[in-house]
């Protein structure tokens, strides 16, 4: 006994040494790398899988997807702008009331003043960066928390919206339709239905064709994708000698790209004359922008050093009041847009527009995965958050649940949502998934010790 | 991990308590018995079959290096790391505990005392005390009764003050005092302090000790973890060492005659002959001078914090600036470190020979200043973080790419080119700060503060909190850092410190320089004479 135990004891140690901190075991690789990064994707596939039975396949239809888009892109916009302010530790209460006011503005102008449309829109986007500097300045420079700076302007903006306007409605600029509810240009459609592809009519039995623009900008999308990834390997492997395997990545590629084929394609076979949404290509390319701001560039890494700690931060070369005054004035020139847009898709200015917009941006971060009290969150986990408050919209309305209903649904899946997200994050204790990992390894574990460990590469799917 | 091995663990660790038992020749008996303690996090075992043993009344000290453990035991020991989350067992006064929290240790009689005190700044000493502990007589909390009870706490730690008083106009000593009376409120049986001084000067840390022997006396068995070897000399009746997750050794010794050296060589592992590395200095020409520094309190209208301060830092030296808690050391560094600290009254920088406006953080840190500060959690990093952008943070234009986007792989690159040279003992570069311990989150930000390749490095208590081995490690990483020519400013309150690795030290009493001497030249009680005279500073 004592001499087995003599011998045996340093290889254990050198065992446990070596493999339990560099190589995470599968399930731990699994679930804390990549299943819990994807949890609200996945709820987000199974709540519009679950509509489209519900409803009778009424939720994954080019149609009603084109309406997702179009009906909530200002939602999704303003939660870009929300998000990096919830990140610095802030919030902004006024974005409805400044998006309603720029978008009386504009209207206004285009009218009254009788400008080119493109004028009356510069004006007010200029507006919103100068509502963006008013907050920014009372936030920043006078140390009023964010909170009651922009309460102020919910009240105050939302008054001025009344008092310019009479509270009576306001024509839009007509031009502005095209980009809030116009679709890519309708290309190729004949000759893709002369090859019998598109959805099929039912009386006639004609096929309707395709959107070859949609599915361009598809195809782009699945090759911009997998040579960024592959590119981005290829660094990693040249700078650090590792990089998620081979197989890992195909993997990623297949699914990203099936996803994003079926989506356009969806989006392709609609009714004739419409395709990608014009709104949907602004807010993809905003997307794009605020994921490479907030991950790659000094201000994004500023924002999240000065929401985790503003103390350290500021010791460590971060303006904090330049911070907080950029973000402020970003989130309203984005509630400008988002307010510029809608007025297109409704074709007027009401004295209510905006209202409660802010709730729903709100709301979206935190589903998204943002904390509150700061230095957390991501562009891409918003838009998830968002896409599933609009699911939902979309979902329960199709199903013909009223919006008292609704509403009510709605506060409790926020509540479920972010309930989820803490008890996952807590310390100490395991989420859902990881209980449901541990308990399908644990047999494996007990089996072959070390060697599971060491054989099976980390993944990072 | 197979079931053979663990078995055979348990029978060595056992047979190795059995021979410090058989050392002590002692019969009183054991208050508290932690046996075979395994605690694993996600990727790392912390606690590898951990045993030990608390004798009633003894003061036992656990010394280890940083991240050896010792913190964890003492989490899992008081319910933080609630039961079933760890293997193993404990014993307390013969019977066998399972705390599933905090409330349940201390319904037991066990009372921990966090390094971090957590005492609310804006509430009494009263309020703080009978803090979810209230005295309730019909429904409502009796204050008089918990002010009266407060005072008589207050008298047993030897505190004279009204219990009245908020927390925050009391000293980090004073409060540690408090939260030593709030153990007692409890009716505490054994108390387990984690690092009580390490915040402490000098005469408040010898007022602490005191206070443990007295309590000693009255019945409380402490257990205590500690960096400090000269106060585990002074007190301890017993020493636990543990060394990466494994109890080493552990023995009773008499207070007063404890072997130090044996304590160094278990901790590491090794035997360090010299605790400060030998290094000759290469000082070339002054590079930081600063003239005539004057700062006023930002809270306190009127009180100033740095007056007319004069000194200078050679390429390649070390200067040590000494001076007790409160003589102006942080408020002087901060202050220099682009005004992060306080309202500048007057005085210039002069880098280089050319005198400079650092009006920002930003500006000093362009100038290649750096300031490691003394509070890691509060103001050196950001805890949401991972190491490798931290290391990165006060730099991030050493990461662009040509399009001025951060590039990932220089991020990492440079994480792990620091991790390496520090020997940060992290899983990965991708681990959050957080998860790190209090010695490996130092060397975080100090490859934090290297990335930007400083020419003037103030560093404010650079090894407070860290072990005699990553100490050592420090010292040799600030000789390199001067031999390339750097000025190092290092703030420290631990005398033999400042005597073992800088080149000059000034001493600084009530926001004044008070002398400047050779290190060469200067003993503990020639600097203690210097920190201390108010005489100067009255002028």
């Amino acid at each position: 006994m004592t001499n087995s135990a003599d011998f045996e004891q340093p290889n254990f140690t050198l065992d446990a040494e070596e493999v339990t901190p560099t190589m995470p075991s599968v399930a731990s690789a699994l679930f804390s790398g990549g299943l819990r990064k994807y949890t609200m994707v996945i709820a987000l596939v199974l709540l519009m899988l679950m509509f489209h039975w519900w409803t009778g396949g009424r939720m994954i239809t080019p149609a009603n997807l084109q309406n997702l888009i179009t009906g909530n892109a200002h939602v999704l916009i303003l939660a870009i702008g929300m998000l990096m302010v919830i990140i610095i530790g802030q919030i902004d209460l006024s974005v409805g009331s400044a998006a309603g006011l720029v978008g009386m503005v504009v209207a206004i102008t285009a009218r009254d003043l009788g400008v080119h449309w493109l004028i009356a829109v510069f004006v007010g986007i200029l507006l919103g960066v100068l509502i963006g500097s008013w907050q920014g300045f009372w936030l920043a420079k006078m140390g009023i928390p964010g909170f009651i700076t922009t309460l102020a302007g919910l009240m105050g903006f939302r008054g001025a919206v009344i008092w310019i306007s009479h509270s009576v409605s306001v024509p839009a600029p007509p031009e502005l339709a095209y980009f809030s509810s116009g679709y890519l240009p309708d290309w190729g459609r004949e000759l893709t239905a002369s090859w019998g592809l598109g959805a099929v009519n039912a009386q006639t039995g004609a096929p309707s064709g395709l959107n070859v623009v949609t599915l361009a900008l598809g195809l782009i999308g699945i090759l911009a994708i997998i040579y960024t990834t592959l590119r981005s390997r290829q660094r990693a492997l040249k700078a650090s000698g590792t990089a998620d395997p081979m197989g890992a990545v195909v993997i990623r590629l297949v699914v990203l790209g099936l996803v994003i084929a079926f989506v356009s394609y969806l989006f392709a076979s609609g009714r004739p004359s419409t395709g990608f949404p014009i709104i949907g290509v602004i807010l993809v390319a905003l997307i794009l922008i605020y994921h490479v701001v907030t991950e790659r560039t000094p201000f994004g890494r500023h924002i999240y050093a000065v929401g985790g700690n503003k103390a350290a931060a500021a010791l460590t070369g971060v303006n904090v009041s330049r911070t907080y005054f950029f973000t402020m004035v970003n989130m309203s020139a984005l509630a400008a847009l988002a307010g510029v847009l809608f007025i297109g898709r409704a074709s007027s200015a009401g004295p209510d527009l905006g209202t409660n917009w802010e709730l729903d941006a709100i709301a979206a971060v935190f589903i998204g995965g943002a904390a509150v009290s700061g230095g957390i969150g991501t562009v891409a986990g918003t838009m998830i958050g968002g896409l599933v408050m609009a699911t939902l919209n979309s979902g329960l309305f199709a199903a013909g649940v009223s919006s008292d209903k609704t509403a009510v649904i709605k506060g409790l899946v926020l509540l479920a949502a972010v309930a989820f997200d803490v008890m996952n994050k807590q310390q100490g204790r395991k989420s859902i998934i990881g209980h449901l990992m541990n308990s399908l390894s644990k047999p494996k574990d007990d089996d072959t010790a070390s060697t599971s460990t060491t054989t099976v590469p980390p993944k990072d799917l | 991990m197979s079931y053979d091995n663990a078995v055979n663990l348990d029978d060595s660790n056992k047979s190795s308590a059995r021979i410090g038992e058989a050392v002590s020749v002692d019969d009183r008996p054991y208050i508290l018995e932690m046996r075979h303690i395994t605690k694993e996090f996600p990727g790392v075992k912390a606690l590898d079959n951990v045993t030990m043993a608390v004798r009633t009344h003894d003061i036992h000290a656990i010394c280890g290096e940083n991240g050896a453990g010792k913190s964890t035991l003492m989490k899992v020991l008081s319910g933080v790391h609630p039961h079933g989350t760890y293997s193993g067992e404990i014993l307390f006064q013969g019977d066998e505990m399972s705390f599933r929290d905090i409330k349940a240790s201390e319904r037991a009689g066990i009372v921990i005392i966090h390094q971090e005190l957590a005492l609310i700044p804006e509430l009494s000493i009263t309020e703080n005390i009978f803090m979810g502990n209230e005295i309730i007589h019909h429904g409502l909390i009796d204050w008089q009764e918990a002010h009266h009870l407060t005072l008589d706490l207050l008298a047993r730690v030897g505190l004279d003050i009204s219990p009245r008083t908020p927390i925050k106009q009391l000293g980090v000593g004073q409060q540690q005092l408090v939260e030593i009376a709030k153990a007692l409120s409890k009716d505490v049986k054994l108390l387990i302090l984690d690092e009580p001084t390490s915040a402490l000067n000098e005469e408040d840390a010898a007022n602490l000790l005191d206070l443990l022997r007295g309590l000693k006396g009255r019945g409380i068995t402490s257990i205590m973890i500690s960096h400090k070897l000269n106060e585990i000399a002074a007190v301890a009746d017993a020493i636990t060492i543990i060394r990466d997750g494994r109890t080493v050794e552990t023995y009773a010794v008499t207070a007063g005659a404890v072997d130090e050296d044996r304590i160094i060589k278990a901790m590491v592992g090794r035997s360090l002959d010299n605790r400060y590395p030998e290094h000759t200095p290469h000082i070339g020409e002054t590079i930081f001078e600063v003239r005539d520094w004057s700062v006023e309190d930002p809270n306190v209208p009127g009180r100033l914090v740095c007056k007319d301060i004069n000194l200078y830092a050679r390429a390649g030296e070390i200067v040590g600036v000494a001076g007790l808690m409160g003589a102006g050391r942080t408020e002087l560094a901060r202050s220099l470190f682009g005004r992060n600290y306080g309202i500048h009254l007057g005085g210039q920088i002069i880098l280089n020979g050319r005198p400079v406006v650092l009006n920002s953080v930003e500006k000093a840190i362009r100038h290649k200043m750096a300031y490691i500060s003394e509070d890691r959690k509060m103001l050196g990093l950001n805890l949401l973080d991972d190491v490798k952008y931290t290391t990165v943070s006060a730099n991030l234009r050493g990461v662009l790419n040509r399009v001025g986007l951060i590039d990932w792989p220089l991020v990492r690159g440079a994480a792990e080119k620091y991790r390496k040279m520090l020997n940060t003992k992290t899983p990965s570069v991708d681990v959050g700060v957080n998860t790190l311990s209090g010695g490996n989150q130092q060397k975080v930000v100090i490859a934090k503060w290297l990335f930007p390749d400083p020419d003037v490095l103030i560093m404010d208590e650079p090894t407070r909190g860290i072990d005699v081995g990553a100490k050592y490690e420090i010292y040799s990483i600030m000789h390199h850092l001067a031999d390339q020519g750097k000025a190092i400013i290092m703030i420290s309150s631990e005398l033999p410190e400042l005597l073992g690795v800088s080149d000059r030290i000034y001493t600084i009493c009530e926001g004044r320089v008070t002398g400047v001497v050779d290190t060469a030249d200067a003993t503990q009680e020639s600097l203690m004479r210097l920190m201390t005279n108010t005489a100067v500073s009255a002028v």
